[in-house]
């Protein structure tokens, strides 16, 4: 039983046997994924910070409506998917499938409603003449930072849609238990936590006040 | 450590309550992007925010409190370690900003 399992891990204390850290090698494999690509989002957000304190015409181009308002509710659908992940998680380790695959799916259109905001965000832009090489107001390192930074950060969501949707299926199916799950929200988690560094430095850095 | 049905000692309650803090944060970063300081300022505030909004989702969210200590003391001090030597360079952005003919 993946629970049994689980619950030896927990308990097992390292005497140079194979578990030092008291967790399978998924959670082992994927905290080690997580802490790679933290730094690989700390280098474009370092980078961009430099950019935008070294540039005293950085544009500041986002309304509060729609832009600030937009991706307020980015985060809000965000946070509120992590809050459903961690339900998830929760279920799967009761071993009930079912509230299982309903969290996840919950999940899933919280990711889904990012994705489509956030779309509905850079058509605006787009609009406005910004794209990935130039804009309005001659600061080409805006576009190229805004949609590098935040197009790295949605191609991450989008795979942690479809990840989450494989795990869906697999756990509706009894293929997948709870350490898969968990270790799905971890990814997923890391999702919302990069998003909480992109908010601030991306959009409330360069608001419009008037 | 509670029952089986709540993750390693997270109660759905404290669940809830750090999904409150977390939106309650963002909603306090929102209001300081309107007030007017100066950009150096707005980012040590602003990622002083998101670095305690990060602390909580590692803690709670993704158990790291509920791990073995081990493990938060292999991850942790080596990501901030890496990090920290990229904002080694950080200090030169200003100096570039005095330095430019604008």
């Amino acid at each position: 039983m993946a629970n049994v399992r689980a619950e030896e891990l927990r308990m097992t204390e390292w005497d140079g046997g194979v578990l030092p850290y008291s967790v399978g090698h998924k959670k082992l494999g994927m905290w080690l994924f997580i802490v790679s690509d933290a730094l690989t989002f700390s280098a474009l957000l370092i980078g961009y910070s430099y950019l935008r304190v070294s540039t005293p015409n950085w544009p500041t181009p986002f309304h509060l409506w729609p832009s600030i308002a937009f991706s307020s509710l980015m985060t809000f659908c965000l946070l509120s998917s992590s809050l459903t992940m961690v339900l998830g998680v929760n279920a799967a380790q009761r071993q009930d499938r079912a509230g299982t695959v309903k969290w996840i799916l919950a999940t899933i259109a919280g990711g889904v409603a990012f994705m489509v905001l956030h779309l509905m965000e850079w058509n605006s832009l787009f609009h406005e003449g910004v794209t990935l090489v130039s804009n309005p107001w001659n600061v080409p390192q805006f576009g190229a930072t805004f949609f590098g930074i935040t197009g790295l950060h949605m191609f991450h969501v989008f795979t942690g849609v479809l990840y989450l949707a494989g795990m869906a299926v697999g756990v509706s199916r009894g293929k997948y238990g709870e350490e898969h799950v968990e270790v799905c929200g971890l990814y997923w988690h890391f999702v919302d936590l990069v998003w909480m560094f992109v908010f601030p430095l991306v959009y409330l850095l360069s608001v419009k006040m008037h | 450590m509670s029952t089986h049905s709540e993750s390693h000692g997270l109660t759905s309650k404290l669940t809830l309550t750090i999904w409150a803090w977390l939106l309650i944060l963002t909603g306090v970063e929102v209001f300081l992007a309107y007030i007017q300081f100066s950009v150096m300022v707005m980012l040590v505030l602003l990622m002083g925010l998101s670095l305690v909004k990060a602390a909580m989702i590692m803690a709670y969210f993704m158990h790291l409190r509920f791990e073995k200590r081990t493990l938060v003391l292999t991850l942790i001090p080596a990501l901030v370690v890496v990090a920290s030597t990229l904002v080694v360079f950080f200090p030169d952005s200003v100096r570039l900003l005095h330095m430019k003919p604008w």
